[in-house]
């Protein structure tokens, strides 16, 4: 039987696109779509035990003041919610039970240095990093993403390209060693890359806006449930969001809804 | 900064690197600061870290940037926020955690070349202190100790007693040096207050001592300034229009500006679409049938002349609380930002206390960037404009719009009140000493002794948690009454509020401090940020202080609303204050004033080119004011919250200027928002009336490029003027008014001519600089924008050529209209043929170019602006990466005319238009009775070619010569 997907949408401390993140959830066909201030969970009156797909949407989180997401992932570890433990560890048992989780250019940043992905070593230790983009500014542009296929990201099956705008400061992929690359690759995490018009990965700026270790745009861990992307695919959900819809012939659907379809897609068909 | 430090200061750079510091006023164990400097205050990827030992090495130079006492530290701010959650308890009395930044530079370099780049590049001496250290001096010092910048507690509370029976001349200088901005008449209606009988009973009942505190001074000076009263657009103006025949204005504001709205709605009747104007925070017009639309433009050109970035940031989170504050509050949904600078290239000397025009621009750039992409709000419409005249003072606007459901809880949303027994409740961040005296600051020129405390930095992420609260109070309905904390602080706020309860007691003393020492009249008139007041019915004060505390919102009650008449303000339990609400508002003497038109002349130019003219579009292609600005539009945020539709750069290379913005705000509907402006200071010096009458065409004919409906519009006026108040100091200010009367006359003539209600609006009247005998008064500028709804937004139009083959139209009559533009500007020239708006032809043409594009017959529209047809059509051209082919010959005009003058004149009203051919012959039908012609096509070779009149060519380029020339100024 199917599921009933539940989505989760958390805001709050300078988060800012929870609204259209909540829109890509109904879009993509979730059932029952909430937006909740972080408050909330962390006050027990919401609990995250009780949705299926967590979206950790765009934002500057806390002014991104000591680093993007950082002093976030600092409560999530160790704010104590009203019932004991933190927001980290409820995140633990959420994974741990098949859900989903999108982290979105803040919402990634936080994934990373929470060290939820890519998790290679199974510790949820911070193995990666986003930084400062090598023009030293926050930029909006769209990009071309080339997508893994052979990624176990569940978020990006059956999707080869995509067109979307990046909007940050802080997007710039850095590893901390060869053998986290190396590894990277091998195990096929890294789900989206920047690439050229024509599709091929890039090193080349503006099609690689911020100068990403091997055009890395976004990685998964490696279960393919959690993921995590520099690109607002929430920010191409009607084809009135492209930059240039008024002169090409276009879906009406964006090429973002996509992504949070084949979450839910998944969550509905997952065993129990 | 390798690059700024050459391009900037001509000094080479081999290295810089930074070291994040973190200096903690706080006892912690050798453990527990092991798990900061590993935890939240470094990223273990690309950071290494250190305590209490230097880390820094291989240098030659070292330079420490922190912030000087006070001033707000958002960085520190979230470190201790930080730090509380990775050590698990809650912060101490008077625990601080303070930021600062190391930067390392390798390099043969002199102190002297250091202490430029760090007092030119890296720290702004009003807020910041930079210590310069060589290697040798570090390494002997082993490191750096920076004294922390505590603010020192200032001995006790007190309030100063102020006799007021003291001659005019001390008055004046009692006005002067407390920095009060009060005129002698104002000074002495205020002494004259204090002797009333009626008063001192009162006074005595309260127990106050003296005839008037410091408290009550700066409260009626604040609520006075020119900046909260607007005195001028108050005035009786006596008005000489140049020919001997005077005639009275009983308040330019009342007459001209809301007398236009009086009379829009009136003709309107049963179809009049404002919900709420010029009685709030921002104005509302109805945009739905389940949502109102609010919009408000500030300026915040002052405190930006001191420090480009704080003021710039403040300017923006400022209106973002306008917004807010407007009704039962609305959800942010757009910001927009005009900024006038001087040229950033200026290579003459620069007068005392003004900053280099490249710095101040960067500094608002970067402000504006903080302020609204950490807001989550995006940055949808804009513009800069640049005249030397604003070295002394740069304008910068900033705007916000809201979207509010028509009803909340089933109360209409505009409508608000506080009750007698209302609590006063202050929420947001805490008071300090920032911004004191901004708003009598903000009403005199920039001169020797502006105040520093004025300066203030924002804290966009304090706000933003307080606008997630404001959302949630609102929909749950736990407050009566909200506005927010501007010019003034905590006296207007509250002060205005009163009004409706008919008066307050304040306690100042529980209000919350950023640290101690503060003087109970500085807590009271405090502009520090992100703090907005509300009347909480009692029955509500504990969900409201409940719910605030979860949301990390400090909240705080200081008070209740009364109906005693009076505004009372206590410290503990003395009375600091105490004035009567109807004096305070309504006390104020009228001030009178005269105004003189004289019609100026300008030599027209000596010699105008001929022949070809390709060199004269490149070099204006490349004028500041015409040349791409996509360098910051860039760095804004444009398409957070998902509703983007028309962005500020379009076309095959999103990189072509759109003419408005388009959003659709409610994601779930098609219906759209559309926002313009227009703004076009240089024809203010041959006539304001024809400046203001261009602007508000201008922002029209953007707004009707975009797709925009023509009925439903709002109109915002923001007046920047020079002081139009004949003195000494102003020997010219009668013709300064006369220009400011000529301009409110065209606002009335246009805006009801178009149907464009005015909704809210603002001005600054005092944009001068004056330091010993050196003033630089800024051209009059009036920016104009425009709000309104597209019933569907695949409607909307944009700029660019799509297609080659298509029809090129011109819309519009040109006539010779030189005066004031860009091309007698680039020739040296003024001329006097200004451009003039017929509005009646040019509403018909709007409309019929409006059904052309609804019937879907438009594939470009671009309308003619600075730079005149010329511009227009190689901005339509190169935004499609497409060629034209277009012949002068049929362009619509008015009489003969030389093809120089056909192609930059700059008449209004006009636009150029792209047409599939298979929709000519519908698109020609639809504007059968208009100036409207076909010049030309688009071409698939990108080559850009103009045939003259006179059958030769006059422009022949390649498209991409052309662009690179737009480029290429701003390429930063």
């Amino acid at each position: 039987m199917a599921h009933t997907v539940r989505a989760l949408v958390v805001t709050g401390n300078g988060t800012n696109c929870e609204r259209e993140m909540a829109a890509a959830c109904r879009l993509g066909g979730a059932d029952v779509v909430d937006i909740v201030h972080i408050y909330k969970l962390l006050g027990g009156e919401t609990r995250l035990a009780d949705y299926d797909f967590l979206n950790l949407p765009g934002g500057f989180l806390d002014g991104d003041d000591l680093g993007s997401a950082k002093a976030n992932a600092t409560r999530l570890r160790y704010a104590a919610t009203l019932q004991g433990g933190s927001l980290y560890e409820q995140i633990c048992s959420f994974i741990a039970a098949g859900k989903l989780i999108l982290g979105i250019c803040n919402g990634f940043q936080l994934l990373v240095k929470l060290g939820l992905i890519p998790d290679l070593a199974g510790a949820h230790e911070q193995e990666t990093t986003l930084t400062f983009n090598d023009s030293g500014r926050f930029e909006d542009r769209w990009v071309h993403l080339q997508v893994n296929e052979n990624s176990p990201c569940v978020f990006t099956r059956g999707i080869k390209r995509l067109y979307l705008p990046v909007r940050h400061g802080e997007g710039k992929f850095v590893v901390r060693d060869d053998a986290v690359l190396e590894r990277l690759h091998a195990q096929q995490l890294v789900a989206v890359r920047y690439a050229d018009a024509e599709g091929q990965q890039t090193m080349h700026y503006p099609a690689n806006p911020n100068g990403s270790i091997d055009a890395i745009a976004g990685i998964c861990d490696a279960s393919g449930r959690v993921f995590g992307m520099m690109p607002h695919a929430e920010a191409f959900l009607h084809r009135t969001n492209h930059p240039r819809w008024t002169a090409e012939e276009l879906p009406d659907e964006g090429q973002g809804v996509v992504l949070f379809r084949n979450a839910v897609d998944y969550l509905r068909n997952r065993r129990t | 900064m390798r690059e700024r430090a050459l391009s900037d200061l001509g000094i080479a750079l081999e290295q810089v690197r930074t070291i994040d510091v973190f200096t903690l006023d706080m006892d912690l164990s050798a453990e527990e600061l092991e798990h900061l400097a590993a935890g939240p205050f470094s990223d273990p990827i690309i950071q290494v870290w250190s305590i209490n030992a230097p880390l820094a090495e291989g240098f030659d130079w070292l330079v420490e940037v922190g912030l000087r006492p006070g001033v707000t530290d958002n960085v520190g701010r979230t470190a201790l926020e930080a730090a509380m959650l990775r050590l698990g308890r809650s912060t101490r009395e008077d625990e601080k955690i303070y930021a600062s930044r190391q930067y390392l530079f390798k390099g043969a370099l002199k102190r002297e070349q250091v202490e430029r780049i760090a007092t030119g590049l890296l720290a702004n001496d009003l807020i910041q202190s930079c210590t310069v250290v060589s290697a040798a001096a570090f390494d002997a010092a082993g490191g750096l100790q920076v004294p922390l910048p505590r603010v020192s507690a200032e001995g006790k509370p007190h309030v100063a007693l102020i006799d007021l029976a003291i001659t005019d001349e001390e008055l004046m200088r009692m006005s002067r040096d407390g920095l009060l901005a009060l005129s002698l008449e104002e000074m002495k209606t205020i002494q004259a207050y204090f002797t009333r009988p009626d008063v001192r009973d009162v006074r005595r009942g309260l127990g106050m001592a003296g005839p008037a505190t410091d408290v009550e001074l700066e409260v009626l000076a604040q609520t006075w300034s020119e900046h909260c009263k607007h005195k001028i657009f108050n005035a009786t103006i006596t008005y000489d229009d140049g020919s001997g025949a005077c005639t009275e204005i009983r308040s330019l504001f009342d007459t001209c500006i809301k007398g236009s709205t009086r009379a829009i709605r009136e003709r309107l009747g049963e179809r009049d679409w404002c919900v709420s104007v010029f009685k709030d925070n921002a104005g509302v017009i109805a945009w739905s049938d389940e949502y109102h639309l609010v919009f408000k433009v500030e300026t915040h050109n002052s405190p930006s002349a001191l420090d480009p970035y704080g003021g710039a940031l403040t300017g923006i989170v400022g209106v973002n609380r306008d917004t807010l504050g407007t009704g039962k509050s609305a959800r942010l949904i757009f910001n927009t930002d005009v900024f006038c600078f001087a040229d950033p290239f200026y290579s003459r000397e620069l007068p005392p206390r003004i900053l280099h025009p490249r710095r101040i621009f960067e500094g608002v750039r970067e402000g504006v960037e903080h302020g609204g992409n950490k807001s989550g709000i995006p940055t949808v419409n804009g513009s800069i404009v640049f005249d030397d005249r604003f070295l002394g003072k740069p304008l910068v606007y900033c705007g916000t719009g809201g979207l509010m459901p028509v009803t909340v809880l089933g109360q209409p949303s505009e409508e608000k009140t506080a009750l007698p027994g209302d609590l006063i409740i202050m929420t947001g961040g805490r008071i300090g000493k920032d911004g004191i005296h901004g708003a009598t600051f903000s009403s005199e020129e920039l001169h020797e002794g502006s105040p520093v405390t004025a300066v203030q930095i924002g804290d966009p992420i304090t706000q933003k948690r307080m606008a997630d609260f404001i959302m949630e109070v609102r929909d749950r309905g736990l407050f009566r009454c909200i506005t927010d904390n501007g010019a003034g602080g905590l006296s207007s706020s509250v002060g205005e509020m009163a009004e409706f309860s008919g008066g307050c007691e304040l306690d100042l003393k529980l209000a919350p401090l950023k640290y101690s020492g503060l003087q109970p009249w500085e807590i009271l008139i405090s502009e520090s940020q992100e703090r907005m007041t509300f009347a909480v019915p009692p029955e509500d004060r504990e969900a409201f202080l409940d719910l605030a505390s979860k949301m990390r919102v400090e909240a705080t009650v200081l008070g209740t609303f009364t109906d005693s008449g009076f505004f009372h303000v206590r410290y503990g339990q003395q009375t600091v204050a105490c004035l009567g609400m109807d004096f305070l508002h309504g006390g104020l003497p009228e001030m009178r004033l005269r105004a003189v038109w004289r019609k100026p002349r300008y030599p027209e130019p000596a010699q105008r080119p001929t022949g070809d003219l390709t060199g004269v579009l490149k070099g204006l292609l490349g004028r500041l004011n015409i040349c791409s600005k996509e360098y910051v539009v860039r760095q804004y945020d444009h398409e957070v919250q998902g509703g983007s539709v028309v962005k500020p750069l379009c076309g095959r290379l999103l990189d072509g200027p759109s003419d408005a913005a388009v959003i659709r705000p409610v994601l779930e509907s098609m219906r759209g928002v559309v926002v313009s402006h227009g703004i076009c200071p240089r024809y203010s010096d041959i006539d304001t009336y024809h400046m203001m009458a261009c602007a508000i065409d201008e922002a029209l004919r953007n707004f009707v490029s975009a797709g925009g409906n023509l009925d439903g519009l709002g109109g915002l006026d923001n007046f920047c003027w020079c002081d139009p108040v004949q003195s000494e100091k102003t020997p010219d200010g009668e013709y300064k008014l006369a220009q400011l009367v000529r301009a409110n006359q065209a606002l009335y003539d246009y805006t009801t001519a178009y149907t464009i209600p005015c909704i809210s609006g603002k001005d600054s009247m005092k944009n001068d600089y004056m330091i010993a005998d050196h003033k630089i008064s800024i051209p009059p500028t009036v920016l104009f924008s425009l709000i309104g709804a597209i019933d569907d937004v695949r409607l909307a139009c944009t700029m660019d050529a799509k297609r080659p083959g298509d029809l090129v139209y011109v819309l519009g009559q040109t006539r010779e209209e030189t005066g004031g533009s860009e091309y007698f500007a680039m020739l040296g020239a003024v001329g006097n043929r200004v451009p003039q708006v017929e509005a009646q032809r040019a509403l018909r043409l709007y409309r019929a170019l409006n059904a052309a594009m609804r019937a879907g017959l438009v594939r470009s529209c671009h309308d003619c602006s600075d730079g005149g047809l010329a511009v227009a059509l190689a901005e339509t051209a190169f935004a499609g990466e497409l060629g034209m082919r277009i012949d002068l010959k049929n362009v619509p005009v008015d009489g003969h005319m030389d093809d120089d003058v056909l192609l930059f004149s700059e008449t209004q009203s006009r636009f150029v238009v792209t047409v599939a051919p298979g929709n000519a012959a519908a698109f020609e039908q639809c504007l059968a009775a208009q100036a409207c012609a076909c010049v030309g096509e688009v071409t698939a070779d990108t080559q850009f070619t103009i045939t003259g009149t006179s059958g030769d060519r006059v422009v022949q380029a390649a498209t991409a010569e052309l662009k690179d020339a737009w480029q290429a100024p701003l390429r930063w």
